[in-house]
């Protein structure tokens, strides 16, 4: 394999808050080949998105990087300056935010917010600004009229797509990707997937891909991370986990939709709700709400299975036999 | 055959759009008729715009259609008290965050409903019954619930609380819209499953409104499709996932993912384009613009709702009987 783009290695991310500080990523490890897609799924409060935002550097007071390393290209994004990170933004890694409506400003043109990237972050002409403004909107299949069109004259998918393009502006090696189809409705969701994945092919980009719906991302990832309560608790080739999950919490997941095909089975969920980040659990974050629990699972961190085909963070490898 | 508590017929609602003089009038739903039987769930498919919260809006006594006539219990619903039409066809809405007062205890909803809808009860038997309604829904222990603030609970169980407060006034039919579409994968299934008891073990029907196909298969016993304010297909809900008949339901059926499923390309790959906004319609059906079957009479006429069997009907022209 060729040298990875992404290493994340054991980063940690805490909130201060009035009751002590609230672990959101907890010792997360991963990597992030050229041009792969790696998805991170998760329920509301998880930590995804706070890992996101700790990889691309954004976060805020009261959150902080606690520790580990994020590594691009081989340099630790967490001890680079001000400056150096805004040389690196754009050009290297882009970011496409939640909400396409409250993300573009709503008072500039699409065009005047694509001019402005370009402006901060290269030495362009105006002439190259146009050019590469009517290239990138092509790509994402937006008519070029809307180069003068503001927010809110375009539908929910198309400013989904603005923002693709937005991102794209500069060829980035890395676009990461916060939830961009959970605004919208299933056909328009599947256009934008087929869209990323064209595009993807194309221009060789990597894509972080987060969201709490994991139907969305199961024919278009390569690889999917499960994420609970600020940890990676299984990651794997994507049809992998979907289909052979090794974590009760994935298991769980993966009953818990209804399908559209076949036999109409009851399904139960997972009962409870996710701990407290404050409140540190002992053992296994997930025991509480584990069907499958046992003795040592409240009083040891379970170990990170490494077979070939994915890595589970479970005190157990196989629940088929064996273990009862 | 099932008792028919609520009908529709031809429930047309028209807004004005644009500026104090402008003729232009937004078509939100257009001639819409169906029923719901006692003890089912009817689910209401579309996607945004689908005009599918009009019909709720509309039931709930929030809009008045602008033509048409609705029919509950054998007595039209302009002849009902809009203070009674809540408590006989309740409304639990999406956002469990934003559609509870934040200001008062759980147990404050739900009493407040018991006293406008049900004056013969005692103020014990009125907590009692709280604290019943509370546990039938999975909130456990009731006493200790009412005492909460809805802060203190998750989405799913203020979702659940939504559904204590609407069967409080002991309904025959519940509006739910999109009521699990804001809550997590994991969560969501045990609101299905409790939709589900309240049809089967309370015998409550459920006008369930969604754009998520499969969770309208799980718990609708029948499925009405809508677009751009119009039905395009109605049916048993496992004979209209199992063989959808109108174009535009094939449509929805093959974006929506399942992981269970191999993927399948769609030969579209580029832009699968959006419902319209339906401003002064010219004849013609409104799917015709994205339709892969379309042929010159779409553009022409509009397609009636016709029944193709006993229990499906269909608005296509490309669909025969």
């Amino acid at each position: 394999m060729s040298q990875p783009i992404l290493q994340v290695r054991n980063l940690k991310v805490e909130y201060a808050t009035p009751d002590g500080s609230a672990c959101a990523v907890n010792e997360v490890s991963f990597e992030l080949a050229a041009g792969e897609f790696l998805a991170i799924v998760g329920e509301s409060g998880c930590g995804k998105s706070t890992l996101l935002f700790a990889i691309a550097q954004l976060l805020s007071s009261p959150a902080e990087v606690t520790g580990g390393s994020v590594l691009f290209n081989g340099v630790d994004m967490t001890s680079l300056s001000d400056e150096e990170l805004r040389n690196l933004r754009w050009k290297d890694i882009s970011v496409v935010m939640q909400s396409a409506m409250n993300a573009l400003n709503p008072i500039l043109t699409i065009g005047a917010q694509l001019t402005d990237t370009c402006r901060a972050h290269t030495d362009w002409t105006e002439a190259q600004i146009a050019a590469r403004s009517l290239e990138v909107l092509s790509m994402v299949s937006i008519d070029a009229v809307h180069l003068n069109s503001y927010a809110f004259q375009l539908s929910g998918g198309m400013r989904q797509r603005a923002m693709i393009a937005m991102a794209l502006l500069l060829n980035p090696k890395l676009i990461i990707m916060d939830e961009p189809t959970s605004a919208l409705d299933v056909v328009a969701q599947r256009s934008l997937m087929s869209q990323i994945q064209v595009l993807r092919k194309k221009l060789g980009f990597s894509v972080i891909f987060v969201t709490h719906d994991m139907n969305v991302v199961s024919h278009f990832s390569d690889r999917l991370a499960v994420m609970y309560a600020g940890q990676i608790v299984e990651l794997g080739k994507t049809q992998e986990v979907f289909l052979h999950p090794k974590h009760p919490y994935s298991m769980g997941l993966m009953e818990a939709f209804p399908a559209l095909k076949g036999e109409r089975k009851d399904l139960v969920g997972i009962p409870g709700n996710p701990p407290s980040l404050v409140a540190r659990l002992h053992g296994c974050y997930f025991a509480p709400r584990c069907d499958k629990v046992q003795a040592i699972c409240t009083t040891e961190i379970p170990p990170i299975n490494d077979t070939d085909s994915n890595l589970s963070r479970c005190h157990f490898l196989n629940f088929e036999n064996g273990h009862n | 055959m099932k008792r028919t508590i609520l009908k529709l017929e031809k429930v047309t609602k028209h807004f004005n759009v644009g500026k104090f003089n402008s003729v232009a009038r937004l078509h939100a739903i257009d001639e819409i008729d169906f029923e719901v039987r006692e003890s089912e769930i009817l689910a209401l498919v579309g996607e945004s715009g689908s005009g599918k919260s009009t019909i709720a809006r509309i039931l709930a006594g929030i809009y008045e259609p602008t033509s048409g006539s609705i029919i509950f219990e054998g007595e039209s619903l302009r002849q009902i008290d809009r203070r009674k039409i809540r408590g006989l066809m309740p409304l639990v809405f999406q956002d469990p965050f934003s559609s509870i007062n934040p200001v008062f205890k759980v147990g404050h909803g739900i009493n407040r409903t018991l006293k406008l809808h049900r004056a013969d009860l005692t103020k014990p038997a009125r907590l009692e019954l709280a604290v019943q309604l509370l546990e039938k829904v999975g909130l456990t222990p009731g006493e200790a619930v009412m005492q909460r603030y809805p802060h203190e609970l998750s989405g799913g169980q203020r979702q659940r609380l939504g559904f204590a407060q609407s069967l409080a006034s002991n309904p025959k039919l519940i509006l739910a819209d999109e009521p699990v579409s804001m809550l997590d994968v994991s969560i969501r299934i045990g609101l299905l499953n409790l939709m589900r008891r309240l049809r089967d073990v309370d015998k409550v029907s459920i006008l369930y409104i969604t754009h998520d196909l499969a969770s309208a298969r799980y718990i609708a016993d029948r499925m009405l499709v809508l677009y751009a304010g119009q039905i395009v297909e109605e049916g048993g809900s496992e004979e209209v996932v199992a063989s959808p008949l109108h174009p535009y339901t094939n449509l929805l059926m093959s974006t929506a993912p399942d992981p269970r499923l191999p993927f399948v390309e769609l030969e579209n790959k580029g832009d699968l384009g959006e419902p319209p906004k339906v401003i002064n319609p010219k004849p013609g059906c409104r799917f015709a613009p994205r339709c892969p079957l379309v042929m010159d009479i779409c553009h022409e006429s509009d397609p009636k709702l016709l029944s193709i069997s006993a229990t499906r009907r269909v608005a296509c022209f490309a669909v025969k009987a």
